[in-house]
């Protein structure tokens, strides 16, 4: 098992937001996780890579408890995350972006340097020295995602990778997602569009109120539309 | 024309040091959102580890080694400070870390002298620039030549270091967004470190290249930061080529202003820095940040009049207090008296940075108006005491009224830093007009009318005029004036949504408290007999905010309670050391790293627990309330 996320408690001051969340990512899997706006799907995340303080639960990464390591350590053991904000450096340029996520070489996880990532994103080849903050929404988000791939990790958490892109470039969101599940990074990734989970995932868990109330693989998930009507807006 | 050729040149060779500890207090503010208030400190280290060296050291190589190793030590003593007393604080509001910063200031200048000695240190000249050019007849001393080149090769290194450099790029990015560079896996704690030390020793750097032009001395650290402060606000804090213009232009400034205005050279610097943050609120270089989300307090609690039972308690303390020259000696009745009129001042304080969120670290400043204007108005005007307590305030709300226009503007670390600049140049006012003020002297034999001399009498006046000012400050708090000064604190767009025009609320809650502060400093000045430009010291205004701080920075009376404390504390304490700076800048840090609620937070949070676990039903409500926060 690559991930496992079990008995995850998390609070945003006296608030209490997720509760007992269980989730499993296998090697090489793309799992994404469903919920409506506030259900839950960034603090998830936010919680597995250290930046949730309050929080309580195991988090095994291959194979060891990193619930107690700070988010530095955290992700420099190969659990990469990509922010729903985005959070371009605007004042750096796209070079400069992806040296802040630059990484050792990880043994077990697929290496990728500048010019691997400018094939998989031509767009971003191109203008290599421009700001990050006169870049398009698109653009940008194609520049976090690289930039978290800098850092050679063997899993990364993709948070609303779609959100507020047009369909041309969700197109080519999909299909970068895909060839990064081919070189073999392990992918988490949150939506809301169930459209665009299926066309990258093998998994699916449904989140709502904090709480993980579906499991299971995407057929499963299409055979059951009560499930899908109550906890997704589509 | 020669003349102001050399002149000229003489204000850039000042620019460099002033660069140095402007890029240093810039880059440290960039990644760590803490603006040192100790950077002076390590200015005056720096200076004074040279002196040492240098000393010691014989040759050139002694002098140019001595001063960079004398950089490297102090730098070392900075990551100490950064990884023992820094890394507690990041998360702290932002007055404790400003206070925790000044603390340390405060230490260091009794450390220096004890190290040192009080007296003026003379250094060597630097070797191989012992002597001055001839400029058609005017003379450049060589060091001068030197000091100009350095400066824009400073700026040189540090743009190469920042551009072309990993770390350059990893802080730059830290400087915008210093959780997401965590969450790409670069440990912040090494980056913070590294750049703290860096800051410190550009620092001490700059004081260290001052030996051969200055005497070492143990004030120089406030002179600078002072000076260091104007040229962030002008130049924008965190751009290093602002800091680098903006040293120019000050210094610059300060060069040309003696030739104007011989006596008060400031005047000049002050009026750019009020053009500047009229046109450009944050600096010529800066960019304007996005309203900070305000910090989460220490305490939730919401504020809440007086019950009948709290009220009666205090009215009868008042009666106790009044009651004390039944029992007590002259000498009690004058400390009585003292911390009668310290009431008046940190309520003053309060109202501005518990109520209006605005905390001021110059607040001596108006307290030093009401001092002199009752001075000036008794000794020269020959005005009765009743007419000078009444009118000498006025001075204290005319500079407050003045000044606030500006600070208000600003808000957090820049309101802070501002309000410490004025005090300062109302401070040099006050010690270089020396026809009107007397300068170092004061003025002396201002003392009450007979109706008031005994000290009972004066005691019981200070008392009333104190009990009055809180209970006028704390009606205010529960006005609706007040209600839209704490809306304006707490959130500034929501209040500004609904109609709070939040400036003019912040001006008049700060000519508020400089006329309060004005009052305070009216009676002092009876008490004394006599006025000094201390009375509006930086030492002054640091023990205003102590007091806040001690009682209790979000309570409502902590003013009141940390007043009577720390200002009996302190007279005993003086009683008792030399090393009362020392001592005060420990107690701040400490009081900030182990016990930031304060005496009066402490004790609410201790009766808030016992009426939770009595009244299950209260804490639901209270529990609501903090979820609403």
């Amino acid at each position: 098992m690559k991930l496992a996320v079990t008995d995850l408690n998390s609070f945003y001051g006296p608030a209490h937001i997720l509760f007992d969340i269980a989730l499993e990512v296998g090697e090489g899997e793309v799992v994404a996780l469903l919920g409506r706006n506030g259900a839950g799907k960034s603090t998830t995340f936010r919680s597995i890579v250290g930046l949730v303080e309050n929080r309580s639960g195991r988090i095994m990464f291959e194979g060891k408890d990193v619930s107690r390591e700070p988010t530095h350590a955290i992700v420099r053991s190969g659990l990469g995350y990509v922010p729903e904000e985005r959070r371009i450096f605007t004042d750096l340029t796209v070079e400069e972006n992806l040296e802040v996520g630059r990484q050792p070489k990880r043994p077990n996880a697929p290496q990728w340097d500048r010019d691997k990532l400018f094939q998989l994103f031509p767009n971003l080849g191109e203008m290599r020295g421009r700001p990050g903050g006169r870049m398009s929404g698109g653009e940008q988000q194609m520049l976090t995602i690289a930039r978290t791939l800098m850092g050679n990790p063997s899993l990364v958490l993709l948070d609303e990778p779609s959100e507020g892109l047009s369909p041309k470039i969700v197109e080519q969101m999909v299909e970068a997602i895909l060839a990064m599940k081919k070189e073999g990074v392990s992918i988490v990734v949150s939506e809301q569009n169930l459209h665009f989970a299926r066309l990258i995932s093998d998994r699916a868990y449904i989140i709502e109120r904090g709480r993980i109330c579906f499991g299971g693989t995407m057929a499963e998930l299409d055979a059951r539309p009560d499930v899908r009507d109550a906890h997704l807006s589509l | 024309m020669a003349f102001y050729v050399v002149q000229f040149l003489t204000g850039l060779a000042s620019a460099a040091s002033l660069f140095l500890v402007a890029s240093g207090l810039s880059i440290i503010f960039g990644v760590t959102r803490i603006v040192n208030f100790a950077h002076g400190a390590f200015y005056m280290l720096g200076a004074y580890a040279a002196f040492t060296l240098t000393e010691r050291l014989g040759g050139a190589l002694g002098f140019w080694g001595g001063v960079v190793v004398a950089a490297l030590i102090v730098a070392a003593i900075g990551v100490l400070v950064e990884m023992l007393l820094l890394r507690r604080i990041y998360h702290a509001p932002e007055l404790f870390q400003l206070l925790a910063t000044f603390g340390l200031t405060l230490m260091v200048e009794d450390l220096v002298v004890l190290i040192w000695g009080p007296d003026d240190l003379v250094g060597r000249r630097a070797p191989g620039f012992r002597g001055a050019i001839d400029f058609f007849g005017q003379n450049i001393p060589s060091y001068d030549l030197f000091l100009i080149v350095m400066g824009p090769l400073v700026l040189g290194i540090l743009w190469l270091l920042f551009q072309r450099t990993r770390w350059g790029v990893l802080v730059r990015a830290a400087t915008q967004d210093r959780d997401m560079v965590a969450a790409l896996g670069v440990n912040q704690k090494w980056l913070f470190t590294s750049v703290f030390a860096l800051g410190v020793f550009l620092a001490a750097l700059g004081g260290a290249l001052q030996i051969p032009r200055d005497a070492v001395n143990h004030a120089m650290d406030l002179r600078v930061i002072v000076e260091v402060f104007v040229v962030v606000v002008i130049g924008g804090l965190g751009s290093i080529t602002g800091a680098f213009v903006a040293a120019v232009l000050v210094s610059e400034l300060n060069a040309f202003g003696i030739l104007i205005f011989p006596k008060i050279s400031i005047i000049l610097v002050f009026l750019v820095m009020a053009v500047v943050l009229i046109v450009r609120p944050w600096g010529l270089f800066g960019k304007p940040e996005a309203p900070a989300r305000r910090t989460p307090g220490l305490t939730v609690n919401p504020w809440r009049p007086l019950t009948a039972n709290e009220r009666f308690a205090a009215i009868a303390a008042l009666v106790i207090a009044a009651a004390l020259p039944l029992f007590a000696g002259n000498y009690a009745l004058t400390v009585g008296s003292e911390i009668a009129i310290f009431v008046i001042f940190a309520v003053s304080l309060h109202f501005l940075m518990s109520v209006g969120g605005l905390a001021s670290f110059g607040h001596a400043a108006y307290f030093g108006l009401g001092a002199y204007g009752v001075a000036l108005l008794a000794k020269m005007a020959g005005l009765p005491m009743i007419a000078c307590l009444l009118l000498g305030p006025l001075l204290g709300l005319l500079g407050a009224a003045v000044f606030g226009f500006f600070a208000v503007q600003l808000s957090g670390v820049y309101f802070a830093m501002l309000t410490l600049a004025f005090a300062q140049i109302v401070w040099s006012i006050a010690f270089q007009w020396v026809s009107v003020t007397g300068g170092d002297n004061g003025i002396l034999g201002v003392w009450p009318e007979k109706w008031a001399a005994s000290p009972s009498h004066f005691y019981w006046l200070s008392l009333g005029i104190a009990a009055l000012a809180v209970v006028i400050l704390r009606i205010m708090v529960f006005s609706p004036f007040g209600f839209a000064l704490r809306a304006t604190r707490d959130s500034p767009l929501r209040s500004e949504a609904i109609g709070i025009n939040g400036k003019r609320v912040q001006w008049t809650a700060f000519v508020i408290a400089g006329t309060v502060a004005g009052l305070a400093g009216a009676l002092f000045a009876y008490l004394k007999g006599s006025v000094f430009p201390d009375n509006m010291g930086i030492s002054l205004s640091v023990d205003a905010l102590v007091m806040v701080l001690l009682g209790g920075v979000e309570t409502v009376s902590g003013a009141v309670i940390g007043a009577v404390v720390y200002k009996a504390l302190n007279i005993w304490l003086v009683s008792q050391t030399e090393l009362s700076k020392l001592v005060l800048g420990a107690f701040v840090v400490l009081i900030v790293v182990a016990f930031p609620k304060g005496i009066v937070g402490t004790l609410e949070a201790f009766m808030h627990r016992r009426r939770k676990s009595s009244s299950s039903t209260s804490s639901l409500v209270t529990s609501r309330i903090e979820t609403a926060e």
